[in-house]
């Protein structure tokens, strides 16, 4: 466990010793802000327009607003993760650093998830700051904290799992724009693989569907855990961490 | 202290390490010395841990490479060809983590980082970022990350390359001052770079070992071949005439000149006794003397010359059985068997060693 906090805490301090977290952050912060305050423009709308006397179903806050913009979140993550994820073994593949930490006395799987988590706490950076966002909710109403707080542990294993598949592609190189490049790719295909089989009933729709890593996140974003998404993300997440070690492992083989 | 047995390794086709057995003791230097492309990094990387080998075991402090590689990377301290360091960290953080690393405990990797930082002469840029630093600096900082925990081992692959004479000097010192307590492998294909602070040169050429031996005992292997330059104003035809007739020079050929003086390369199978015989010559001979040195051996000479050696001595002793195995190859055919074994030629040697060494037996008796 030392060792993977080392690990972790030398790849955090150089996010941070370059632009790219402060880019990142800012980024994360813009889009974000823009899908909260469009998701409370369009509530404080259709609010007002009841209280003109037209007929409005019964809505609050946690299916107008906190909904939809916690669903938005994997477009953020789709478009963010490859940028998080590209550099973490390519660049050391690049430098020859990576020479360093396979000689050292530490196992493969802690590198591998010393930088995972790294990538993790990056992204638990940018929920910190969402929630900067919502916080303003609970001044002006009262939502469902218990919801939230789900939808909150849904972001984490759906942005752990963006975070797990682009480490494993970050093996794969030398070059980080390549390595960001296919990891865009492949979250891409992830996402098409759901939208065009949203209404499908046939079985290799639904095995897509399945694949896809976006819809699971459907019931945590309503407050509800379930454990068929739970246990998704989870094997998701061991996938790519597992096949990262073996590209590690194989680097050894092949270098 | 080290124990290489067997050791290969094949990158798909091309076979970076041919079956080399070696050993090092505690305490011991040993320079690797080959051209480029040798196997020296391959081999390096091979007791580090971070290859496998593809045959043949490795072993350091007892452990074996491959089955207890945690036990063998906490034994060894690594500088590969370029220092492995990051360059958006200062110098005093990255040695902080490479300590952590390598498993140094919490409460002692200040104390650590301090006495590398002293020891490497890192004072001055201790907080600088590693990107800012020259590429001496840089190098020794590779140094320092090597030596952080005090490592029983250290495996330095080529750690004066592309560094300028004065940094080189520096390294030098840096681990000769390392010698005594550590045993420590260093690579390179300079030969003096090693010549005075190994304890033994190993050398690999195309994958192969070539020798294993003190630089004394090389340099004498190798004497005999040895070369000077002269340079003399003199009619160029009585300038070969007579330096030939020198005692002890066995060849004399011409460089090229300039400003009515020539050059000759003057090969000699004598000691250095020899110069002031030829200067003597030049003298007598009413010449100006304007240079007289000994020619640095380049690496290729040195290995054609061992090689040659070697492979005239195989020769020698492989010319007899070789010839046996000819003479006896009628004998063979009348045998029912011969025919299945040229149809099988992986089981031929064998027998056919054993059909010479029995004819050996009985022609001895
Ligand atoms: N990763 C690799 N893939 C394929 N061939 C390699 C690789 N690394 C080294 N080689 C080959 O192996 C041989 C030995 O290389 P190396 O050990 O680097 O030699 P040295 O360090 O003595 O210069 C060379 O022919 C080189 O081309
Ligand atoms: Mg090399």
């Amino acid at each position: 466990m030392r060792n993977v906090w080392t690990i972790a805490s030398r790849e955090l301090r150089s996010y941070f010793a370059s632009p790219i977290a402060y880019i990142l952050l800012a980024m994360f912060s813009l889009i974000f802000g823009y899908f909260f305050f469009s998701a409370v423009a369009i509530f404080v709308d259709f609010a007002s327009r009841g209280q003109m006397g037209m007929q409005m179903p019964p809505m609050n806050v946690d299916q107008f607003i906190i909904q939809p913009t916690l669903g938005n979140f994997s477009i953020i993550l789709l478009f963010l993760s490859p940028m998080i994820t590209m550099r973490l073994f390519a660049e050391e593949k690049r430098s020859g650093t990576i020479e360093l930490l396979l000689t050292s006395p530490v196992r493969d799987f802690e590198i591998i998830f010393g930088k995972w988590l790294a990538a993790v706490l990056l992204f638990a950076c940018m929920l910190a700051i969402s929630m900067l966002n919502l916080a303003v909710i609970f001044l002006l109403s009262t939502p469902d904290w218990r919801a939230l707080l789900v939808g909150y542990l849904g972001l984490l294993l759906m942005g752990g799992t963006f975070l797990a598949i682009g480490a494993f592609i970050s093996t794969l190189t030398k070059n980080q724009i390549v390595a960001g490049a296919l990891t865009f790719g492949a979250f891409l295909l992830l996402w098409v693989l759901d939208w065009v089989n949203a209404y499908s009933t046939s079985t290799v729709g639904k095995v897509c569907q399945y694949i896809a890593i976006a819809p699971h996140f459907e019931q945590f974003s309503k407050g509800v855990i379930e454990l068929k998404d739970t246990v998704y993300y989870l094997s998701a997440i061991g996938l790519g961490l597992f096949l990262s070690k073996r590209s590690l492992e194989s680097l050894r083989w092949r270098a | 202290m080290i124990k290489v047995e067997r050791l290969t390794k094949r990158y798909g086709p091309t076979l970076a390490v041919k079956d080399i057995t070696f050993e090092v003791e505690k305490g011991e230097i040993v320079g690797f010395l080959g051209p480029n492309g040798a196997g020296k990094t391959t081999t390096m990387r091979i007791l580090t841990g971070f290859l496998p080998p593809t045959s043949g075991t490795a072993s350091v402090a007892g452990h074996d490479v491959l089955e207890e590689p945690l036990e063998v990377k906490k034994h060894i301290g690594y500088l590969p060809e370029s220092p492995p360091v990051y360059p958006e960290m200062p110098v005093e953080g990255y040695l902080d983590f490479v300590g952590r690393l390598k498993g140094i405990p919490s409460g002692e990797v200040n104390q650590r980082v301090d006495s590398v930082v002293e020891g490497c002469a890192l004072g001055d840029v201790r907080q600088k970022l590693i990107g800012q630093l020259s590429k001496g600096y840089r190098q020794r900082v590779g140094l320092a990350q090597a030596l952080i925990h005090d490592p029983a081992v250290l495996i330095f692959d080529e750690p004066t390359a592309g560094l300028d004479p004065k940094q080189i000097a520096e390294v030098r010192q840096l681990i000769h001052d390392l010698s005594g307590d550590h045993t420590i492998i260093l690579s390179t294909h300079i030969l003096s770079e090693v010549q005075s602070i190994a304890s033994r040169i190993i050398i690999i050429n195309d994958g192969k070992l070539e020798a294993s031996d003190t630089p004394q005992n090389l340099m004498a292997r190798m004497r005999g071949h040895e070369s000077l330059l002269i340079e003399i104003d003199g009619p160029p035809e009585d300038v070969e005439e007579r330096l030939l007739a020198v005692e002890g020079v066995n060849g004399v050929s011409r460089k090229n000149g300039h400003a009515g003086r020539t050059s000759w390369s003057v090969e000699t199978s004598k000691d250095a006794v020899i110069r002031s015989d030829l200067a003597r010559v030049v003298v007598e001979s009413g010449w100006g003397l304007y240079e007289i040195r000994p020619i640095g051996m380049s690496l290729e000479d040195i290995f054609l010359k061992l090689t040659a050696s070697e492979d005239a001595a195989e020769a020698a002793a492989q010319d007899e059985p070789v010839a046996e195995a000819g003479a006896d190859s009628p004998d063979e055919t009348e045998e029912p068997t011969a025919s299945e074994a040229a149809a099988l030629p992986q089981e031929e040697p064998p027998e056919e060693q054993e059909e010479s060494s029995k004819q050996e037996g009985a022609a001895a008796s």
